[in-house]
């Protein structure tokens, strides 16, 4: 039998104006297990927590009974206070009688009534509480970042200036992601490269980051604080260390110059060799062979790069390797692309080559894209004098061929080509149709009134149904203005599209490896929308950048550093603690039937083979085995399971039952 | 308590709230002092998942008149899926329980969020009024626990 | 029309076209795929606001009714799928299925008589649209 004290708090006159309260305490004296009852004005300040230590310590309690506000408030302090009397504080629980009675009820008569009943209710729990231990797991002090783009770099180096030792794991040759591709950023037009490339350099160059370029993650196993993932470095082909990163292995490449095969980071504008660098600021600055495309790989001739290699740097013999590596905390940082306009017949993508997105554009504009930064069209080369931008296409669609969302930095971007267009080529005719220009940041407005007011970019408020392209080589624009109520057949030399962005084509095989929640749009989904942006359901996965939605460059740098903080949160600690209300199976009515496994969120229920000993019973039964530090004890296990192995602690069948018996006395 | 001394029907409802969605929404109503009858009782649970079909029979056999279970909105369940089992099963049970007399009106299924103190409130005192209006349940009465 | 009536139609649109005009975020891009815009008085991108907010009366009694083609190109580009062509096409619906309505005038007929038009198309209008 349990010794248990029951503490009624006036709260002032918040609970005392309506609920009798020294009637509560004379009603609960004599319940079973009762052996204190006492009130006090205010339970949770210095002199309260005090009484109830004494009380502790004098009668010998073992089991506590608040009767006060919400446990949401002060569980936790009562908790403390009981620990700090010597009183396991899983053995203390919380009658709510006021936000769920004395704040409700009017009827002094009914709401002292109802606080008897919920602090019976309470008591008849504390009875079958059992002293619970928070459990403990160790932290491995390192860090996985997948994604080497501006939100993985922002990340990593937030972390590793922290003093933590972090790995990038890029898919790509060279980290630096989309931005890298950009030329200019909004609102400030700073030049991307200019800002990305030291960050880069100085990622390369931190001495607690490890870079795993051309490579993927394979596999990842483990809980918060100890996971273990399996890293695939992709066969370079070339010796990391021997390279000086000279480049006249691409230079003398034969396919370059045949012009064969279209560069990824130029997205198709130009060609590359098949071995190359993907751009000129590449970090790491080494080659890499494309060996689906390599005429040595395919047929066995050439070897012209092992030939003129001044390092001996060339390897055709590297293979892929797998490197297995343990960390305490993952940081998703996958980013983005544009989606594929297939669908999208009405804006002749497909047909015309004049007929670009506005990540095409950026390389065209771009002084180290494929034009060297002249605006030409791509069909003649030629300076284009008028230029339309659409703006939306794929995005806030309720249809299968788009995106229900909005990509959130179309508009600015749009804004910032129109501007820059202008700015280098006065001469230009550019207008934007648009159904809403959304600029909600910082000096956002300012800067797309700027390329109103300033350089006179026309902004149609319409969309526009159909791109033609003409014989003579132009193209028919034929859209809506639908604030002039006209309709628009518009002559122009180049077509921008703003597509939508969507998240990186590989994150669904990630999130799966993690257990991360993945929502229909393919981006990661948070903890909570708003209170913990950073954080994925399962712990120790944390997000950052496009990965979890649709941002630009400060927000993306933002959020980096709040993932960095939360995983030097998480790695700053030696030890974690762990909710200590988990499941638990009873093996001697286990049959081991999977169904608990099955609907277990955080993947915390494994099989195991068990010796089970008891009265009749001495056989290898195979389990369910519940990990303390993935459970995060939401009871679903317990409900599923058939046989009422199953249980949760702090909340267990017994004690809910006992609970209901209570109020319905 | 089925009878006051006024000889009104005071129904006895049990109200299961899982505690991250709907026990916040109900603290929320309780801080905007938005009142609803005093019959209702509220049992915390970690989620909505956790009620199991026996606890809603056991609270009818001990002579509750309605049982009530508040969840997250689907979607937003702190523990991802929770709340879709409780759909699932409530829905399974509910029906189950209509065949055998204890009507439809009796139980119910409600997603509440912590920002919705005003919706928890305005659902208590619909489901009071309902229940009031059922009158007494007679049915899977235990008659062992009646005095 | 009364109130009721008003009504009344507004949910016949919406249950003979299958469309719920609420979708429309008044983009345009349906405006700017249609080739008898220049003909419309309502274009088509009113039409979901029209329906929305019971001027089912004007619909009914415009040229856009009779303009639309039915070429469904706004149908196959509007991102949301509004299709303010099988509304537009469901407002006629309700003219075509009302009996005893009075659209064509026999004074009119003169005016549509032309060497293109097929004598028969007109007697049969007038069958159609008259009591």
């Amino acid at each position: 039998m349990q010794r248990i004290g029951v503490f009624v708090c006036h709260c002032g006159s918040n609970i005392a104006a309506t609920v009798d309260v020294k009637k509560v305490v004379e009603l609960v004296r004599y319940e079973p297990g009762v052996v204190f009852a006492d009130d006090y004005m205010y339970m949770c300040s210095e002199a309260g927590q005090e009484k109830i230590i004494e009380a502790i310590k004098e009668n010998k309690l073992t089991g506590l009974v608040i009767c006060s506000c919400s446990p949401r408030m002060h569980e936790k302090t009562f908790r403390a206070c009981a620990e700090k009397a010597g009183l396991n504080p899983y053995m203390v629980e919380i009658a709510n009688i006021r936000e769920q009675c004395s704040w409700i009820h009017k009827d002094r008569e009914e709401a002292t009534e109802k606080a008897v009943i919920l602090a019976r209710a309470a008591i008849a729990k504390v009875n079958l509480n059992t002293p619970l231990q928070e459990g403990e797991s160790p932290v491995i002090k390192r860090a996985l970042v997948i994604g080497g783009g501006i939100a993985g770099i922002q990340t990593a180096l937030d972390i590793a200036d922290a003093g933590y030792p972090v790995d990038i794991v890029e898919r790509e040759p060279s980290i630096g992601g989309r931005m890298s591709q950009f030329d200019k950023t909004f609102p400030t037009l700073d030049c991307a490269s200019c800002i990305l490339t030291p960050k880069m350099v100085e990622v390369n160059q931190h001495p607690n980051i490890t870079l795993y370029t051309y490579s993927e993650v394979e596999g990842v196993s483990g809980y918060v604080g100890n996971f273990e993932v399996q890293i695939k470095k992709k066969a370079r082909s070339v010796d990391m260390a021997a390279c000086t990163g000279c480049g006249e292995c691409q230079a003398k490449c034969p396919l370059g110059k045949m012009g064969k095969i279209p560069s990824e980071f130029d997205r198709g504008l130009k060609n590359r060799p098949a071995i190359y660098m993907p751009f000129a600021q590449a970090v790491p600055a080494v080659p890499v062979i494309d060996r689906e495309n390599c005429t040595y790989f395919k047929t066995g001739k050439c070897g012209v790069c092992a030939k003129i290699c001044p390092s001996k740097a060339i390897n055709y013999e590297q293979e892929d390797e797998i490197v297995t590596e343990k960390y305490g905390a993952i940081v998703v940082a996958t980013g983005f692309d544009i989606i594929n306009l297939d669908k999208y017949g009405e804006y002749a993508y497909n047909e015309s080559p004049d007929v670009i997105t506005s990540i095409e554009l950026e390389r065209l504009m771009n002084a180290a894209g494929p034009t060297g930064g002249h605006l030409e069209r791509m069909s003649d080369h030629k300076q284009p004098k008028d230029i339309v931008f659409i703006q939306c296409v794929g995005s806030r669609c309720d249809d299968e061929k788009g995106k229900p969302y909005c990509s959130k930095v179309c508009c600015m971007y749009t804004a910032k080509h129109a501007m820059l267009i202008k700015d280098h080529w006065p001469d230009t005719n550019v207008t934007v149709f648009y159904i809403d220009v959304r600029t909600p940041g910082k000096n956002f407005d300012e800067f797309y009134r700027r390329a109103v007011e300033q350089y006179h970019v026309n902004y149609i408020k319409g969309q526009v149904g159909k791109v033609i392209p003409q014989p003579d080589g132009s193209l028919m624009v034929q859209g809506v203005d639908l604030l002039d109520n006209k309709q628009i057949m518009k002559k122009t030399d180049m077509v921008v599209l703003a597509a939508a962005i969507e998240p990186n084509k590989g994150v669904r095989k990630i999130a799966t490896m993690l257990t991360a929640s993945i929502d229909n749009n393919d981006f990661l989904t948070e903890a909570h929308a708003k209170l913990r942006p950073v954080e994925s359901p399962t712990a120790g996965i944390f997000l950052s950048g496009m990965a979890q939605g649709p941002k630009d460059i400060p927000e993306t740098v933002s959020q980096a550093g709040a993932a960095a903080v939360k995983v030097v949160g998480l790695l700053a600690k030696d030890k974690l603690k762990t909710n200590p209300c988990t499941a638990k199976c009873d093996p001697m009515f286990c049959n081991g039937c999977s169904t608990c496994a099955n609907v277990c969120p955080y993947g915390a229920i494994t099989y195991e083979d068990q010796l089970v000993r008891g009265p009749g019973v001495n056989e290898t039964r195979r389990v369910a085995i519940v990990n303390i530090a993935l459970c995060q004890g939401c009871g679903a296990c317990t409900t599923a399971c058939p046989s009422g192995a199953m249980d949760l602690q702090g909340f267990s069948n017994r004690q809910i039952t006992t609970e209901v018996d209570a109020i319905c006395q | 308590m089925s009878v006051n001394e006024n000889g009104e029907f005071r129904p006895l409802i049990v109200a299961f709230c899982c505690n991250w969605c709907s026990y916040a929404g109900a603290d929320l109503a309780g801080s905007s002092r938005l009142s609803y009858p005093a019959d209702v009782k509220i049992i915390r649970v970690p989620c909505s998942g956790r009620v199991n079909p026996m606890f809603i029979l056991r609270a009818f056999e001990r002579g509750a008149d309605g049982v009530i279970i508040c969840g997250c909105h689907p979607g937003d369940c702190h523990y991802s899926t929770g709340n879709y089992y409780a759909r699932r099963r409530m829905t399974l049970l509910f029906s189950m329980l209509d065949y055998i007399g204890v009507e439809n009106g009796r139980t119910r299924v409600e997603w509440c969020s912590a920002a919705e103190g005003a919706k928890f409130s305005k659902t208590m005192n619909e489901f009071c009024e309902k229940i009031a209006s059922l009158g007494k349940n007679v049915r899977l009465g235990d008659l062992r626990c009646k005095d | 029309m009364t109130k009721q009536e008003i009504e009344k139609n507004v949910e016949l649109i919406k249950e003979i076209s299958g469309c719920d005009p609420y979708k429309c975020m008044r983009c345009g891009k349906c405006s700017g795929s249609c080739p008898s815009f220049n003909e419309m008085d309502i274009k088509p991108h009113q039409f979901a606001s029209y329906i929305i907010n019971g001027n089912v009366e004007e619909l009914v009694s415009s040229k856009s009714l009779w303009k639309c083609l039915s070429c469904f190109a706004c149908i196959e580009r509007c991102p949301r799928n509004v299709e303010p062509g099988k509304l537009i096409d469901a407002a006629r619906q309700l003219v075509e299925r009302e009996r005893g309505g009075d659209h064509l005038q026999a004074e009119d007929i003169p005016e549509l008589l032309n060497e293109d038009v097929p004598q028969q198309l007109l007697v049969s209008a007038y069958r159609r649209y008259r009591r």
